[in-house]
């Protein structure tokens, strides 16, 4: 008796919904120019030159930073962190970091909109820092 | 000490073994970054489509009705409709029960002999509770994953990130810092749900009895996996973006290698193409297979229409009534009855 496949139309349909489903990264990028973002740094940045930490581990880590900075600060009352160079730096997302880093839509959300990240630091920390600093006093 | 596990668990840490010496060492990155992927892709989709196909070459003629409830008979006994149903839309209802929900676990029960006398029959739905756990964590984890081969991400995943972090645990020690980036609760379910699957091989001495190591070996690649993914999300941070430019390169097949991007990395890269190779070769098929359990996926209509084997043989049917027409009138004269009188 010849080899025949039963119920071909149904083993069919699931198979090509099956394909469908496992090469959707394939299939969903086509026409999609998506480039890695560039970072852009600002003149004050680049003059800078170093960061806190070195490129590689402000990449990696700089949430982790950002997280033990905000503990240090809020229970210790500690402004002061020291880096591995020696050299100091006030503890601070809004005086430090964005004094900086002062263009947040090119330089943190770029990367944060690419790895689909959305970190909660900007729920209190707003996008011009200068404003509400000079606001207080 | 079993073999059965020993040796899967050694297959795995070889495989550690391979990824991290064939990076570090040897810097095979082109080979274990975009080589190994490509080809277990492509492995995964033809092999998986190959077994299902091979599936439906086998006749499944008749409908097996092991089921779970009254059976369709009579008007005033009232039918189990989704355990046994009679109609496609029955069994449409069974099929999603048994595909997301996983109702024949959760019949699972265990049988003891009390004093050695009395039978009793345990409430025993921890398997069931643990599987599900597990395969719907896997299915978020994969999901969650499409952040990486998807540019921009789509608005699903962010709204399942958003629901698998919601739980927000975070705290800080002096040697480790757990919850930075925001914590994943499927991450940490997959792994726990794992462990258990695995200690239930190993402590329940009847399921112990039959466990092969190709039922060890899906275990620890899978612990692998999620170890490896919580290593590197919590702990050992890699550079995300440096992730995503490659995962997106080799999606738009234009594969390069990202600078900088740790060795744990390959090492969950490596685990993940196993597990596709692996894939079509083993019980991991169950994936397609679910969809054409027999016993799950037919309606129990026996009674009620008639379902003809296709491979039966023509055999050729002398019925009574040819019979009676051959010898009718012998038997008239021998004083045999007869139905008709004459042809």
């Amino acid at each position: 008796m010849p080899r025949q496949m039963y119920d071909k139309g149904k083993i069919v349909a699931g198979l090509v919904i099956f394909v469908i489903i496992a090469t959707f990264p394939f299939w969903y990028n086509i026409g999609k120019a998506a480039p890695a973002p560039e970072l852009k740094l600002t003149d004050k940045a680049k003059a800078e030159k170093e960061c806190v930490m070195s490129v590689t581990d402000m990449k990696a880590g700089h949430m982790q930073l950002l997280d033990e900075w905000r503990d240090e600060v809020v229970r210790s009352a500690n402004r002061l962190y020291v880096n591995s160079k020696g050299k100091s730096f006030n503890m601070s997302l809004s005086n430090t970091c964005l004094d900086c880093h002062s263009n947040k839509a090119d330089f943190c959300d770029k990367c944060h909109d690419y790895a689909s990240v959305r970190p909660y630091c900007w729920d209190c920390h707003i996008d011009n820092p200068k404003a509400t600093e000079e606001a207080k006093e | 000490m079993n073999k059965n596990y020993m040796f899967s668990l050694i297959a795995v840490i070889v495989l550690f073994l391979i990824a991290y010496f064939g990076v570090e060492t040897a810097g095979l990155h082109v080979l274990f970054g975009i080589v190994i992927p490509y080809l277990a892709a492509l492995i995964f989709i033809v092999g998986f489509v190959y077994r299902v196909r091979d599936w439906a070459y086998s006749p499944v003629p008749f409908r097996i009705p092991s089921t779970c409830g009254q059976q369709a008979s009579l008007p005033w006994i009232r039918q189990a409709t989704y355990d046994n149903p009679s109609s496609n839309g029955g069994v449409i209802v069974r099929m999603i029960l048994e595909v997301l929900f996983f109702r024949s676990l959760f019949r699972n029960m265990r049988f003891e002999l009390k004093g050695g006398k009395k039978l009793s029959y345990i409430w025993e739905k921890w398997l069931w509770l643990f599987a599900l756990a597990f395969h719907w964590a896997f299915l978020v984890v994969v999901i969650r994953h499409l952040r990486f081969f998807a540019e921009p991400v789509p608005f699903w995943v962010q709204f399942l990130e958003y629901l698998d972090g919601f739980v927000r645990v975070e705290f800080l020690s002096d040697v480790l810092q757990v919850g930075l980036p925001g914590v994943f609760m499927s991450g940490l379910v997959l792994l726990v749900a794992v462990i258990f699957l695995f200690l239930r091989r190993v402590f329940i001495s009847q399921v112990n009895y039959i466990s092969l190591a190709s039922d060890y070996f899906p275990l620890f690649l899978i612990m692998g996996i999620a170890i490896s993914g919580i290593l590197m999300r919590y702990f050992i941070k890699v550079d995300i973006v440096g992730v995503k430019e490659f995962t997106m390169g080799l999606a738009t097949f234009s594969p390069s290698i990202p600078e900088g991007v740790g060795v744990i990395f390959y090492v969950h890269l490596l685990f993940v193409s196993v597990l596709l190779v692996y894939f079509p070769f083993s019980k991991l098929m169950h994936l397609g297979g679910v969809f054409l359990s027999p016993t799950r996926n037919l309606a129990n209509n026996s009674r009620a229409k008639r379902h003809i084997n296709p491979w039966n043989y023509p055999v050729h049917v002398h019925t009574y009534e040819e019979y009676e027409d051959e010898f009718r009138e012998k038997m008239i004269e021998a004083g045999l009855p007869v139905e008709k009188e004459s042809n």
